[in-house]
């Protein structure tokens, strides 16, 4: 069973499509860390920020009710 | 800390990293906007383009930055401008997207990274000339064709009703089963026709508000000569499994294959 997407606005900037944010997250923040672990970001290329997505999981609920995702 | 002190209206700013390109017209940042809404800028060095956005450190310095990656909205905001300029760049040609949330204080420190990292760049940059990521999810069918449960011959009704309820239990632990091993065999499929292929971990049900739990969640670097070819292996591959419900997004910029560090994940095997 498929179902295949229309590819988005690399084809045609005009039909732009938003993507899913928790597909956008899965690349930005590197790889899988979207669940429950730590991001690791480089500050001035020497500093590490940790942060924990714990509270941004929690937080989706409040998010997802505004916008009927798809 | 950057003296910048001439001006104390502005606050100090940092240079958020888009990307990394080989070249561009300067008259191509001019269209792009970036974090926030004004247009990026290009730092050069070493032969290489690198494209910022200007990062009022009230904003994206450490701390601040820590807590906006915390507010959800902020954090969706600031991935969403980010994807912007980075697929802007993709567009017109190969880019090495950088995480989200690369602060560098000035532009001096973002000319020193593309300095010491300039072999590293430049071969990735190769390595994704004429190619594309695409992502392919693959989801549990829910309640898909199992082995039917016997029905009791012979029994007392809780006798029946136990072996019932262990019958479904079993089902759907074979279900899982199934599924997981149709994921390996999918993802082993389409790495076969990749140029590289990595899993990212699953994701959260509570963050996708998908129905069915997810077992795969690839990411292919395809040869745009071998796309069609792509795409028409997923489809088969969708009618081979039918236990999964495959999902095709693409193209993406590759934010999945430029890993400082290449992990195992990132190289092709064969299938096992």
């Amino acid at each position: 069973m498929t179902t295949a997407l229309a590819p988005n606005s690399a084809d045609d900037p005009l039909a732009y499509r938003p993507v899913a944010l928790v597909d956008l997250l899965d690349r930005v923040l590197a790889s899988g860390v979207v669940i429950s672990g730590d991001i690791t970001l480089a500050i001035a290329d020497v500093d590490l920020v940790r942060i924990s997505l714990r509270a941004l999981v929690a937080s989706v609920g409040a998010l997802r009710q505004p916008e009927d995702a798809g | 800390m950057v003296d910048v002190a001439a001006d104390l209206s502005a606050p100090p700013a940092g240079a958020w990293l888009h990307g990394v390109v080989r070249d561009a017209e300067p008259a191509t940042f001019a269209a792009i906007g970036g974090m926030d809404g004004g247009p990026v800028r290009a730092v050069s060095a070493a032969g290489l383009v690198a494209v910022v956005s200007t990062a009022p450190l009230d904003e994206y310095g450490e701390e601040p930055l820590r807590r906006n990656l915390e507010d959800l909205a902020w954090l969706e905001r600031a991935a969403r401008a980010h994807h912007a300029v980075v697929e802007a760049l993709a567009r017109r040609g190969p880019v090495v997207p950088a995480r989200l949330a690369t602060v560098h204080t000035d532009d001096e420190r973002v000319a020193g990274s593309l300095a010491a990292r300039r072999a590293e760049l430049v071969a990735t940059l190769e390595r994704l000339a004429g190619r594309g990521e695409w992502g392919v999810k693959g989801y549990l069918v829910p309640g898909a064709a199992t082995a039917a449960a016997d029905t009791a011959g012979g029994a007392g009704v809780g006798t029946a009703y136990l072996r019932r309820r262990r019958a479904q239990l079993t089902a759907r632990e074979e279900r899982q089963q199934v599924a997981s091993a149709a994921a390996d065999a999918v993802h082993s499929a389409l790495c076969e026709l990749a140029v590289a292929g990595r899993r990212h971990a699953p994701q959260d049900r509570r963050l996708s508000g998908a129905s069915a739990p997810m077992v795969l969640n690839g990411a292919y670097l395809v040869d745009v000569a071998a796309l069609s070819r792509f795409t028409e292996l997923v489809d088969s591959l969708g009618g081979r499994y039918p236990g999964l419900h495959l999902e095709l997004t693409g193209p993406w910029p590759a934010y999945s294959f430029v890993a400082e560090r290449p992990e195992p994940a990132l190289t092709v095997r064969g299938p096992g």
